[in-house]
């Protein structure tokens, strides 16, 4: 017997789900009101999306600025010596 | 052969902490050169452009060495040095924005109401073959750039960056829980700006804006 969740609930622990980062019983609850939610349903698949897309390693990543190891110690004291 | 020209990679963190003590400024490159996209990325996990995060990289650079003499070694030197970066681009990005961002980049035990996903388009599959790379990589950096800093450092530690939650708790000086409780809306807050679908019938004017590019 699964108890009944409310979409506000499931939004609260949305994340931590994805993260498996919660109970059995309410893992099973969450599942259960998935199957019927088509707006959770929208909302776990969204957010797990971006989960997926920002993680991957391949979509977004911060690009290193030409020339950024040089001018990383121009506060210090001396210059590193050239390579 | 070109491992034994480069005898120096090899010598154990500790020892090149202990020479640059010593006065040896060049072990102290040596030291930082593993790191030093890693110091990138973490100025600019807080930072909104390049030449800021240069600029607090370099400082965190001078602070580290000015002070690795106060590096007792109870973490590790990354994570020493990539806290350093963390808390320069934070004075920064206060600096810059204090009338902005005094109230919500600082941890707060109240701060978290409910957030309530405004769009409920469906989104069952990542449209990725269909989008250009460069278009892909900038459009998700402007949705991250919409949140406010402190859900924008959790996304990007734990999301981009796939650190564990309590290594971006660790590093924010915030609590595990407060990591959950801000990834749960900056994971929202980016849902609802991505999502795909019919739009245009939601509120206008909140704290972020829709980039969703398909």
């Amino acid at each position: 017997m699964i108890v009944e969740i409310s979409c506000v609930e499931v939004w609260r622990e949305i994340s931590n789900y994805l993260e498996g980062d919660i109970g059995p019983e309410l893992r099973a609850r969450i599942e259960a009101h998935l199957k019927v939610c088509k707006h959770c349903t929208a909302v776990h698949d969204g957010t797990r999306n971006v989960v997926r897309l920002m993680g991957d390693g391949v979509a977004f990543e911060f690009e290193v600025p030409k020339n950024f190891s040089k001018r990383l110690y121009r506060k210090l004291p001396t210059r590193p010596h050239e390579p | 052969m070109s491992q034994l020209s480069q005898p120096r990679m090899h010598l154990a963190e500790s020892e090149l902490i202990q020479r640059v003590c010593d006065g040896d400024q060049d072990a102290f490159y040596e030291l930082l050169r593993p790191y030093e996209r890693a110091i990138f990325v973490a100025a600019r996990t807080v930072l909104y452009n390049d030449a800021d995060a240069e600029e607090a990289a370099q400082e965190a650079v001078l602070k580290a060495f000015t002070h690795i003499g106060s590096f007792r070694g109870e973490s590790k030197f990354s994570t020493w040095l990539i806290q350093i970066t963390i808390n320069e681009s934070r004075m920064k990005l206060r600096k810059q924005h204090r009338h902005l961002y005094e109230s919500v980049d600082e941890p707060r035990s109240d701060e978290e109401g409910d957030y309530w996903p405004k769009d409920f388009a469906d989104w069952r599959e990542i449209p990725s073959e269909a989008l250009d790379r460069k278009e892909l990589r900038q459009t998700l950096g402007k949705a991250m750039d919409s949140l406010a800093p402190k859900y924008r450092q959790v996304l990007i530690l734990r999301d981009v960056q796939n650190l564990s939650v309590a290594e971006t708790a660790k590093l924010l000086g915030i609590s595990e829980s407060n990591v959950r409780t801000r990834l749960l809306r900056a994971r929202l807050q980016m849902r609802d700006a991505l999502a795909p679908g019919i739009d245009g019938s939601w509120s206008r004017g909140r704290e972020y804006e829709k980039v969703r590019p398909w």
